[in-house]
């Protein structure tokens, strides 16, 4: 199961500071959509506009065509780069906690049987993404590519029609970073979720993506920086059957350069 | 030479370290008091530690010849009564308050500045009036605790919720929590090493009220009694009650850290040794 996203003429404003401007974005069921683009760009801004942390200023988000409900919710999955995983609970206990939500509301608890079918389960999911043998230790005791593996894990375990990755792999080091990509690749195929993935790696968006977005300031004023969003400078197409790139392919504008000697 | 800041001690250097400066003072009374009494055979400032040893022998071991009641244990279930309702209900409403402002904008808008405005107010000042409402029996000793406790435990505890990164809550709500389950399953366990330092920090202060409060009317209660002693000079009794009281606390403090590392070990990982 997949979800289709659409962005309506979405603006983002805080205060004064305009963060995004005129996004016009439609996410097919089943891609997995890279973002990239300089800090402060709105990469984060737009993530969390799908998982519904934040509400555009202007315009709409859709998901399969329906408003989007304004909270996070269980049918998005989100992984952070950090603080995505509860201290306070074992591997297999975060990985039990969403079973737990959903099968009692008052106590969120599991007894007996259920608890039995549900920890099983969960230890599907820990034995898939490498950590069956870590199963009762506290993320404390993980290192941090281990976490992210425990975040994954239960991220999926409510089977969300869309994960949001928020810079996962960004305090990774490199080979635990590539075990990561083939991880992450082989759920997003097993699945079948539409995955949006923020990072500054430029190689890891063209390596993992069906389509990179890059979001950048395309209109800038020196007296006055906050008084214009960032837009989408770049929507290439990844998948092997379509020409790269596809639409939008145009040079940076000249204040960019200006910008990096800042 | 190494710095200051690198030296160590071993382990058994450091309890010689930590003892050294109670057998410092242990000396310097056992030396004044001697002192005092070659000047001095009726001092009643310093009495030596057989004086003491014999009042404590009378309090604890020996009934009242008036009442019948071995003093120092009457005295000590009524102090630790009123301790323990009143910290027990200024804990108890300090995390359910400070959960629900820390957690949940609505509370935090409506009860902070209240809360804010109500832990300005010094208990003791409230003390005659709750001994006018309440009257001088064990109510108005018991509120007077929790009403100067609660204050700072709502607000401590709304202030470690708030500190909680927003990206465990959105996390719990994307695996389908509640506000329910968030607070009850994600919140209430990682703040409960803090309400435990929150009621350590709050043992001196929940002390401070009770003696007062039995300082000024009461029947029985640890402060209640060194206050009657005072009236007769009796030194004698007044410094092993204070011991006695300092070792209560400290016993207490002592426990509630043994508990919060025992069942809470997760939240000790990062501290530095």
């Amino acid at each position: 199961m997949s979800s289709s996203i659409a962005f309506r003429d979405v603006a983002v404003e805080y205060g004064s500071q305009i963060v995004l401007e005129r996004l016009n974005l439609t996410i097919t069921p089943g891609s997995f959509v890279a973002l990239v683009g300089p800090s402060g760009a709105g990469k984060s801004t737009l993530l969390r506009m799908i998982l519904g942390q934040e509400q555009p200023t202007r315009g709409q988000v859709l998901l399969d065509g329906q408003p989007m409900v304004a909270e996070p919710g269980p049918d998005r999955g989100v992984v952070f780069q950090r603080y995505s995983v509860f201290p306070h609970l074992t591997v297999l206990g975060n990985v039990l906690l969403g079973f737990e939500f959903a099968a009692s509301r008052f106590t969120a608890r599991l007894f007996g049987g259920a608890r039995k079918a549900a920890i099983v389960e969960s230890e599907k999911l820990i034995a898939e993404v490498g950590l069956a043998e870590h199963r009762d230790k506290y993320p404390h005791q993980l290192s941090g590519g281990m976490q992210q593996r425990l975040a994954i894990a239960q991220a999926i375990a409510k089977k969300p029609k869309v994960l949001l990755l928020d810079e996962p792999f960004g305090a990774l080091d490199p080979g635990t970073r590539a075990q990561m990509h083939e991880l992450i690749r082989f759920l997003w195929k097993d699945c079948g979720m539409t995955v949006v993935m923020v990072t500054h790696d430029i190689k890891e968006a063209f390596a993992l993506g069906t389509r990179l977005i890059a979001l950048d300031k395309q209109r800038r004023d020196p007296q006055a920086p906050e008084r214009f969003g960032a837009v989408i400078t770049y929507d290439l197409d990844l998948t092997r059957d379509s020409a790269v790139p596809v639409m939008g392919f145009k040079p940076l504008p000249p204040a960019q350069s200006q910008g990096a000697q800042a | 030479m190494r710095r200051l800041m690198n030296i160590a001690p071993g382990r058994g250097g450091g309890l010689l370290l930590a003892l050294l400066p109670f057998a410092l003072i242990a000396f310097l009374y056992v030396a004044g008091s001697a002192e005092r009494r070659v000047a001095n055979p009726d001092d009643k400032l310093l009495p030596p530690v057989a004086e003491m040893a014999a009042a404590v022998k009378r309090v604890a071991l020996e009934p009242d010849r008036r009442t019948g009641d071995y003093v120092l244990w009457t005295d000590t279930a009524a102090s630790l009564q009123r301790l323990a309702l009143g910290l027990g209900i200024a804990t108890a409403s300090g995390l359910i308050f400070g959960l629900a402002i820390g957690l949940l904008p609505l509370a935090g808008a409506t009860l902070a500045p209240l809360v804010g405005v109500l832990s300005m107010i010094p208990p003791m000042a409230v003390l005659p009036i709750l001994f006018i409402v309440f009257g001088l029996g064990e109510v108005s000793k018991v509120v007077l605790i929790v009403i100067g406790v609660t204050p700072f435990l709502i607000r401590d505890l709304a202030l470690s919720v708030s500190n909680l990164p927003a990206e465990q809550l959105v996390k719990a709500q994307t695996l389908g929590a509640s506000s329910w389950q968030v607070a009850i399953r994600v919140v209430l366990p990682q703040i409960m090493p803090r309400l435990i330092e929150a009621v350590r920090l709050s043992i001196g202060p929940a002390f401070l009220f009770l003696i007062s409060a039995e300082a000024i009317a009461a029947e029985s209660g640890l402060g209640y009694r060194i206050f009657l002693l005072r009236r007769y000079l009796a030194m004698d009794t007044i410094l092993p009650y204070v011991a006695w009281i300092t070792l209560l606390a400290f016993v207490f403090d002592w426990a509630l850290a043994r508990l919060s590392r025992r069942a809470f070990a997760f939240a000790y990982v990062t501290e530095r040794r």
